[in-house]
């Protein structure tokens, strides 16, 4: 306990413990309240209860086998992190991307985000009392990890792209699995917005709830949904655009009153623009051609021909065996996330394995703006604080 | 880019107007300019290039570092800026002897800072120096080592 001066004269403070294990703090976040009755004087959090060294890890690892790990950093959004690592590692060798692979990877990433946005949602809504939500949201999600498993084999951990494009060709029967989506989805994102928008209590519980002024959120290198929220149209897929999506129309969602209840706006509105990117980037992939670079000794070679060609045959042995050296140097390569402005930075020394590996996750950044939203306010507002920021503790710690 | 017109960059430029040393080297490889600051500078260059009304580089993207073991110096901090109004990014460079790595900290100038050079204290071991709080972030307070030096092995300590 320990006293502070407040206006109606100095008062005992208690020091909580929320979390790590708190189901509100998503994961293993721990956070130190400082309360003065039910409202917090002082919040601290504390995180790195889930730090694996993934940047570590990476140094020894070859370029390609590195991707993997980029799965595991935000585990809501693999797609985004492996695109972004590919395209940091693109960037370093110089490596051209055919159309078609880059189509498909705009179109998966825009799914992965509206599968992470539902998962927020849904978590957001139940952190905050509405059950039936949750249910609906993880229904839907469910049917867009069946599209990845069809692209990758695999739901979450999918590592699909590859430096150079992507793994495999597209599974025959795609565009029907997507396209039941597309048509699916508007309805399903209507009955969330039925349910919650102008519902009173979650209006009570999120409206003017964690404001942050928009100039603190820059200061405080906030992005994402969170920065758009207070105003600030600041989205790398328009601002730095990368893997074509100059090519593709879709707006900027923002709000001004940058509280919890506009970020849900905006991550609503985001998930519409999103299934409209989706909608584009189908129609532009065309039914044949190249899924990856033609750059022999980066790309492995095709099945077929390494089984028939001597030189095939080589390249793929010395791919898999020692990797590829880039030219040393570094590149940094910044995408937007559903949490943000996710950043890889990859420096080489000329050598198959990097010389630095570094993450620039967006929740790690938007998490320090936990104490100047909760601040002055009730411990259930931190509840909602926290949800709104959408943190992912995988990417955290690192 | 021509080394001509990277002379002539913004921030080149008005780095440069304010002290002549400010800008060091100036590169760019794969479409980012990159310029070396020296370490004293370092302060003084971020304010400028926050408030000069040409550059405006008001969103502190990143801060990380890398370790050339054994080059000397063997550290490299690397401070990646972003101008929202001006749609450019920028990169800045500070070379750190392995002997002494301390560095003013950028906390005053981006308050966004504070994480990011706890991290980089953590696990590299670089000091900043008026950072209010510079504890280990990720990893227990009483971790001996910095792992993402070069000559800590990937396996930990034998």
């Amino acid at each position: 306990m320990t006293t502070v001066e407040t206006a109606s004269g100095p008062v005992q403070t208690m020091v909580l413990n929320m979390g790590p294990q708190h189901p509100s703090t998503h994961g293993v976040l721990r956070i130190l309240l400082e309360l003065d009755g039910e409202t917090v004087v002082k919040a601290v959090p504390d995180v790195g209860y889930l730090h694996t060294g993934i940047e570590k890890s990476c140094e020894a690892k070859t370029y390609s086998q590195a991707i993997t790990l980029t799965d595991r950093l935000d585990y809501l959004a693999p797609l985004s992190n492996n695109l972004c690592y590919c395209l940091a590692v693109e960037k370093l060798l110089g490596l051209e991307v055919p159309k078609r692979a880059q189509y498909i990877r705009v179109m998966l990433t825009e799914l992965t985000r509206i599968a992470s946005h539902l998962v927020w949602l849904g978590s957001h809504a139940i952190d905050l009392g509405a059950m039936s939500v949750f249910l609906y949201c993880f229904r839907e999600r469910e049917e867009i990890l069946n599209i990845f498993e069809m692209f990758s084999g695999q739901r979450m951990m999918t590592s699909y792209f590859r430096i150079g494009g992507v793994a495999v060709e597209p599974p025959p029967g795609w565009q029907k699995a997507v396209e039941r989506i597309l048509d699916l989805m508007p309805g399903r994102i209507q009955e969330y917005e039925d349910l919650l928008t102008q519902n009173r209590i979650w209006i009570a519980r999120t409206k003017g709830v964690g404001t942050l002024r928009p100039e603190d959120a820059i200061a405080l290198s906030v992005t994402g949904p969170m920065l758009r929220a207070a105003g600030v149209a600041y989205d790398i897929r328009k601002v730095f655009p990368y893997s074509s999506y100059d090519e593709f129309a879709f707006d900027i969602p923002t709000r001004t009153e940058s509280d919890c209840y506009a970020r849900y706006l905006v991550r609503v509105a985001e998930m519409r623009e999103s299934l409209k990117i989706v909608r584009q980037a189908m129609a532009k992939i065309p039914p044949e051609g190249p899924i990856k670079a033609d750059a022999p000794g980066i790309v492995p070679p095709q099945r077929e021909k390494m089984k028939t060609e001597m030189e095939a045959l080589i390249y793929h042995f010395k791919i898999f065996t020692e990797g590829f050296a880039p030219p040393p140097g570094e590149a940094y390569q910044t995408v937007e996330s559903p949490r943000g402005e996710l950043g890889v930075f990859v420096a080489s020394d000329g050598t198959p394995k990097p010389l630095r590996v570094h993450v620039r996750a967006p929740s790690f950044v938007n998490l320090q703006a936990l104490p100047q939203l909760v601040v002055g306010r009730l411990i259930a507002d931190v509840v909602a604080c926290i949800g709104t920021i959408d943190i992912i503790l995988g990417e955290v710690d690192r | 880019m021509e080394i001509a017109d990277l002379e002539r960059h913004p921030a080149v430029e008005r780095l440069r107007a304010w002290n002549p040393r400010a800008a060091e080297e100036v590169s760019e490889s794969r479409g980012e300019v990159a310029i070396g600051v020296p370490r004293e500078l370092l302060r003084g260059a971020a304010e400028r290039l926050r408030d000069d009304p040409a550059l405006l580089f008001n969103l502190l993207s990143d801060i990380t570092c890398v370790d050339r073991f054994p080059a000397e110096p063997r550290f490299e901090l690397h401070v990646h800026l972003v101008s929202i109004p001006h749609r450019a990014r920028l990169r800045l460079r500070v070379r750190l002897s392995g002997e002494n790595p301390v560095v003013d900290s950028l906390l005053l100038v981006w308050p966004g800072a504070n994480w990011m050079e706890r991290e980089v204290f953590d696990l590299f071991g670089i000091r900043f120096e008026g950072h209010p709080d510079l504890r280990r972030i990720v990893l227990p307070q009483d971790f001996e080592g910095y792992p993402l030096r070069r000559d800590y092995p990937v396996e930990g300590p034998r």
